[in-house]
């Protein structure tokens, strides 16, 4: 990570305008914008299939988009060569909806992995930092020499959690944190995250559905709705007139939230 | 330089500067292996001078403390402990508890391995004795209802398992019986009794290489989709949701496959003799210069009454052994996407190892009834 010791990074990390991606016809994004600051916790929420996974992706450098740019630390991924784009990507951490464990690889191999890939560490300590970062997101050591099959739900989740860290990323992406959890691990995780994000100082974009992560970790919300994405602070947000933002934050399930219904 | 040092007093104090980072780990623990330790009573660090510090750093500084412990030296922060290194201290405790993972490798104990090899090939054979048993139960309880024998989905296994393996098949069989007939003519050709290339042909393809070299690509094609497909819809839930939905996943799953392969492998096994035949007869016509009227006269008296009759028998056999291992081992996989790449080797291996075990068993048989 040399781009690290650089010159302070922007207080803007993710900057993303007039984003536009389509496959065949079908319009996903129509000049989405999104700026997500330093030190904050981003929820992106969306219906099924508004494209929320996609803006990630986009946003993560897997797939380039049709129009428009995404800057990242203030750089545009889409003007990064090759090397630039590998470098970008130990800077950011990510965390997959089902896991997307290495089922093949033990919990701690899974967290040396991107270790091995971006850095030059000796053996114990490449062993030594894998446990701290199984042991940061709650794991207790034993899980460190466990398979992916052969842990629970929210195992797999606090995995994914450290093998994002592994790199200490400032930048964390979640993609749907809680999903498949019941209530009480998903409050665990939701503050295991503001924990972590307080002590290691990161910024987190997360995508979710969870209406208590929502509530509970996030600082700003951005909702992705007829192709563009409109952005609040929490509270604000649900005051928003668009219908769909009002049946997501006034239906049934927000109302002991916000004490309307 | 991340490290500065001076010793005063038997006072060690340290500096530290810079990007204690991920990427500087080895740097940084080289300048840290240096410093005078065991000749200090008291070690002074002062961390001011460091820019950044991400967890790699802090446990960096930790490994320090407790090499400065070990060597009987106090150490203490001038100014404020960094914030990474109270985060590793707080994580990994402040005692020397076990911080590797327990070894994964279990100790070498031949005895107690054979034992459980053993145990385990055992509890591995009743449980195949135990699936063909419900396979069984399944085919039995299909007489019963006409529904369960689905039909379109048996066509659709004969297509995927025998129309699209012509070519593939039609190939081999030709390609082996070129060389079956170059390598005889070769030696007859000594003897003068070039005519008996076709005997060779005709008698090692009707009766052995055609079905058996059929089977074989059959299974590799066949018996790794089965338990592939098989596999993969495990892992994803979808043999459990049938089962969940009453539906026996042996009567959607397995019948079908069986059967379209016991029904297609015979029909290869046809084209695959002709094609050999076929291929026999042109080499006889280029190399020996045998008129292709020669090549089949003395086709027609090499084939016995039995000899066509002998290969096609076989492959209803091997199919059925090709189509029970195929998805047998699908069947197996559970957890996860890695048991699916291990499983659907085995049950490739173990399907042409039984095929061609059961052709061993043929010819015994064969032989004892002289045909």
């Amino acid at each position: 990570m040399p781009a690290a010791t650089d010159a302070p990074p922007p207080a803007v990390l993710i900057e993303v305008r007039g984003l536009v991606n389509r496959f065949g016809s079908q319009v996903v994004h129509d000049g989405v914008e999104m700026a997500v600051n330093e030190g904050e916790v981003f929820g992106i929420v969306g219906g099924s299939g508004s494209g929320k996974s996609v803006l990630l992706r986009t946003i993560l450098g897997l797939q380039r988009p049709q129009a428009g740019e995404v800057r990242l630390y203030g750089r545009d991924l889409t003007q990064l060569s090759a090397a630039e784009l590998r470098q970008m990507k130990a800077r950011y951490g990510v965390t997959f909806q089902a896991g997307a464990l290495f089922s093949s690889l033990t919990v701690q191999q899974n967290v040396q992995l991107p270790m091995l890939e971006h850095l030059e560490l000796p053996p114990q300590a490449l062993d030594e930092l894998a446990l701290l970062k199984v042991r940061l997101v709650g794991l207790p050591v034993e899980a460190a020499a466990k398979y992916p099959a052969q842990l629970s739900g929210g195992m797999i989740k606090r995995a994914a959690l450290a093998r994002a860290l592994a790199l200490d990323p400032q930048l964390l992406f979640l993609d749907e944190p809680t999903s498949g959890l019941d209530p009480i691990s998903a409050a665990a995780f939701d503050d295991l995250l503001l924990g972590l994000q307080r002590e290691l100082k990161l910024t987190v974009v997360m995508i979710t559905h969870d209406l208590d992560t929502i509530f509970r970790t996030c600082n700003r919300v951005g909702v992705i709705v007829d192709r563009k994405m409109i952005t609040d602070s929490v509270p604000a947000i649900a005051s928003n007139p668009h219908p769909w933002i009002q049946a997501y934050f006034h239906g049934t399930r927000a109302a002991r939230f916000l004490g309307t219904s | 330089m991340y490290v500065e040092s001076a010793t005063q007093d038997g006072v060690l104090q340290v500096q530290l500067h810079g990007h204690w980072r991920g990427t500087a780990v080895r740097a940084i623990e080289a300048e840290l292996a240096a410093l005078p330790l065991e000749s200090a009573r008291e070690v002074q660090v002062r961390a001011q001078g460091v820019e950044s510090m991400d967890l790699a750093g802090g446990w960096l500084l930790r490994e320090l403390a407790q090499r400065a412990t070990a060597a009987g030296a106090a150490l203490r922060y001038v100014d404020a402990m960094p914030e990474p290194l109270r985060l590793v201290a707080k994580t990994l405790g402040e005692s020397d508890e076990p911080s590797i993972a327990p070894a994964v490798d279990e100790e070498f104990r031949p005895v107690s391995a054979l034992g459980r090899r053993v145990v385990d090939r055992w509890r591995g054979f009743v449980a195949g004795i135990a699936f063909i048993g419900e396979v069984t139960l399944s085919v039995l309880r299909a007489f019963t209802r006409p529904r369960a024998w689905r039909p379109a989905s048996i066509a659709r296994h004969v297509y995927d398992t025998g129309i699209t393996a012509v070519p593939i098949v039609a190939l081999i069989a030709f390609l082996i019986s070129v060389i079956i007939a170059y390598m005889g003519a070769q030696q007859l050709l000594k003897f003068g009794a070039d005519i008996f290339v076709v005997d060779l042909v005709t008698v090692g393809v009707l009766r052995e290489l055609g079905v058996l070299l059929t089977a074989i690509i059959v299974a590799g094609r066949s018996g790794s989709a089965f338990a592939a497909e098989i596999g993969a819809m495990r892992l994803n839930e979808e043999v459990d949701a049938l089962k969940a939905t009453g539906v026996d996943p042996i009567e959607v799953l397995v019948i079908p496959r069986a059967l379209g392969l016991i029904i297609a492998l015979p029909l290869l096994t046809v084209i695959s003799d002709a094609v050999g035949l076929a291929g026999g007869a042109l080499l006889c016509r280029w190399l020996l210069e045998m008129p292709f009227i020669q090549y089949f006269q003395r086709m027609d008296e090499a084939i016995g009454d039995m000899t066509f009759w002998v290969g096609i028998i076989k492959a209803p056999v091997f199919a059925l052994l090709i189509a029970i291992s195929g998805v047998y081992r699908g069947m197996q996989v559970r957890g996860s996407s890695r048991e699916l790449g291990r499983l659907t080797t085995v049950a490739v291996v173990q399907s042409i190892f039984l095929v061609i075990l059961a052709d061993a068993l043929f010819a015994v048989v064969f032989m004892e009834l002289d045909i």
